[in-house]
């Protein structure tokens, strides 16, 4: 894992000790809000519908135990005892007071963690595979990249006052699990003919009000050419991008209007200019970087325990082939922690929650802990033989439950629950559709589904990409749910349709149960997931199901 | 005619633990929507309102919130302000926790 430079350390306290001032100042009236919000906004505190909000970065989902205690003593020294996992790989506080924020980011300094740029028209935390430098499927480890990037774009001068936010994400392996063409800039780890490393570059992908699926702007990239591209992409769109309007303001909007062709040639002319000012120094830090991601050594050991807990206990057997993924080593695993029990707020941890998996990790998975954006923890490197002992842990503490990629392993975004923007409640709508169908025992019958809720426009919760999407909007003063269809955050990423207008608060979990059912009745075997019998056999009954059958066709029958 | 006017309360988020508060008749600030004070003019509402956004050390984001006026109290209208008087519904978190 990467560790702080003595730079770093210097720089992340320097910001806190201004913070700090910044905060007293505020207090004692010398700042007024209007001059507070931004700096504040760039130190990660939010102001929320109940209380302040701090969103702590973890850059490239990427922990040690250490820093998972830290969260869990945050969490109880100055919150209410939990965290709430993000879709954007950060932790959220979502009760502090003001006068705490500071003391809060001198702990996080502690562990080389920060809140730096986690709001703001800045370039936000990088994101990542979170089973890089554990997937069987991939290429090249991310994170370096990531950290890379983080680096560069920390307080990058250019860059602090961006049309809007900025968001990258870097994913290593061809199956995308940082969905790289819903992002500002993707990144795709690939190797050219001649075998030598690069990226494919991905622009102008986004959520939010205006989904868009990225573009390649150029298909393949060397590695060393990476920090001046970047920089020429952000900088074009820093001078292109809509500051008159808050919602045309992307840079998905600027691809859109300006055509990729033209954004292209406009990024190659700047890219050229920037290319020579860049000498090596660059190169020189990510090879340091690299040397911080090397693969721990991984031993291999006998597989008996795991072979017979597998055959004896049902219960783990349904974990293990639910939550475990293919390791590149052999004997090996990445063990994927559910925080998404039937009934509970999808991606909370409490802090008691949290001491248990930084000890599993630094137990027995080499100090490494993930989160997902898909508010999941991740042990990336547990030995086979290691997983019944794992699995007993958890299952005490609540931390078992065996349904990743299931109906209900919902991604959820805050909502009217907490969040000041939003239109509608996310989290109860998530408890009772993870309820309801572990009632009906329906969930492993019904096998891989996604579904994304968001409680506004905005989408934090990724519903555009949802198999099944949930749309949370006011409509005159009561709560109603839109819904899409089809769907998908992976490398065939696209945008869910409409199936029409929308279900109340009390309509919606028997909405989903109606799709649900009819995807059981329409799928031609068990083998069929829900996401590719909605792409053969497309929206009609899907509609049907949920509105029944048209007027005009009822009177022609 | 002229339009209606909702009756409506002051409310804002107190700067220093973010918490949402309501003005009363006497200008100060309360946790309680139940001490709000009730506005039914509408020019007397919108000069609080100014008077109440140039508090900026002691609140964050004044506005106007709609009420319906009843005998046991103000009552939200809309469900934002009814979280917002109550806490989130996934905890028995904010002020739902609080004795009133």
């Amino acid at each position: 894992m990467y560790r702080y430079t003595d730079f770093d350390a210097a720089f992340v306290a320097e910001r806190n000790a201004q913070f700090r001032a910044q905060v007293e100042r505020r207090i004692d009236g010398s700042l007024t809000e209007d001059e507070f919000k931004p700096l504040r906004l760039m130190n990660g505190l939010y102001l929320q519908l109940h209380a302040y909000m701090l969103r702590v970065a973890i850059p490239y989902g990427t922990l040690n135990s250490a820093q998972m205690r830290q969260l869990a003593y945050i969490a109880e020294r100055w919150d209410k005892g939990y965290g709430h996992f993000t879709t954007r790989q950060n932790i959220q506080f979502n009760w502090p007071t003001l006068r705490d924020v500071p003391d809060m980011l001198d702990a996080l300094a502690e562990v080389q963690m920060h809140a730096i740029q986690t709001s703001g028209n800045t370039i936000r935390n990088v994101t990542a595979d979170h089973f890089a430098g554990a997937a069987a499927d991939e290429i090249a480890d991310p994170r370096p990249v990531a950290e890379l990037i983080r680096q560069w774009s920390t307080d990058h001068p250019e860059f602090q006052f961006l049309p809007r936010k900025f968001k990258i994400a870097v994913t290593g392996s061809p199956n995308d699990r940082a969905v790289t063409k819903a992002h500002d800039i993707g990144l795709r780890m690939v190797r050219n003919d001649a075998g030598e490393p690069g990226f494919e570059v991905i622009v102008g992908g986004g959520l939010g009000r205006t989904p868009m699926i990225g573009k390649v702007v150029r298909d393949f990239l060397p590695e060393a050419d990476l920090l001046p591209y970047l920089e020429a992409v952000v900088s074009v769109w820093n001078l292109l991008g809509r500051r008159d309007n808050k919602y045309k303001s992307r840079i998905k909007i600027t691809v859109h209007e300006h055509g990729i062709d033209d954004i292209r040639a406009r990024v190659e002319e700047r890219f050229a200019l920037l290319r020579p000012a860049f000498t090596g120094v660059d190169q020189q830090l990510f090879a340091q970087i690299k040397s911080d991601f090397e693969p721990p050594a991984f031993k291999d050991r006998d597989v008996a325990p795991f072979d017979q807990a597998y055959a004896n206990d049902p219960v783990f057997r349904s974990w293990a082939d639910t939550n475990l993924s293919a390791h590149r080593a052999p004997g090996h695993a990445i063990a994927q922690i559910s925080l998404k029990a039937h009934g509970a707020t999808p991606g909370d941890a409490t802090a008691d929650q949290m001491r248990i998996m930084a000890d599993l990790a630094e137990r027995y998975g080499y100090d490494e802990l993930r989160i997902s954006h898909e508010q999941n923890v991740v042990l990336p490197h547990v030995h086979k033989a290691d997983l019944p002992a794992i699995h007993a842990a958890l299952k005490a503490a609540g931390l078992a439950t065996a349904n990743i990629g299931k109906i209900s392993d919902i991604i959820a975004c805050p909502g009217m629950d907490y969040c000041a923007l939003a239109t509608a409640r996310s989290i109860p709508i998530a408890q009772e559709i993870a309820t309801r169908f572990d009632q009906l025992k329906l969930e492993h019958e019904v096998g891989d589904l996604k579904i994304k809720i968001s409680g506004c426009i905005n989408a934090c919760g990724h519903h555009h990409v949802g198999h099944i999407g949930i749309l949370g909007l006011d409509r005159a003063g009561v709560e109603n749910y839109q819904i899409t269809l089809g769907g998908d955050h992976t490398e065939t990423a696209a945008i869910g349709q409409r199936t029409g207008p929308g279900f109340s608060a009390e309509e919606i979990v028997p909405a989903i149960e109606r799709i649900v059912d009819t995807y059981l009745s329409e799928r031609d075997s068990a083998d069929e997931a829900f996401i590719d019998t909605f792409r053969r056999v497309g929206m009609t009954p899907f509609k049907t199901a949920l509105y029944g059958e048209s007027d005009k066709k009822q009177k022609a029958a | 005619m002229p339009a209606i006017f909702t009756p409506k309360v002051i409310t804002a988020n107190a700067l220093l633990e973010g918490d949402v508060v309501y003005l009363t008749r006497n200008d100060t600030w309360s946790r309680n929507l139940m001490d709000a004070d009730v506005l039914t003019d509408e020019a007397d509402a919108q000069i609080r309102l100014i008077d109440a956004s140039a508090r900026t050390d002691e609140v964050v984001g004044v506005y106007l919130a709609d009420v319906s006026a009843g005998s046991d109290g103000p009552k939200p209208t809309h469900f934002r302000e009814a979280f917002r008087m109550r806490g989130p519904s996934n905890y028995p978190h904010g002020k739902q926790s609080e004795a009133l």
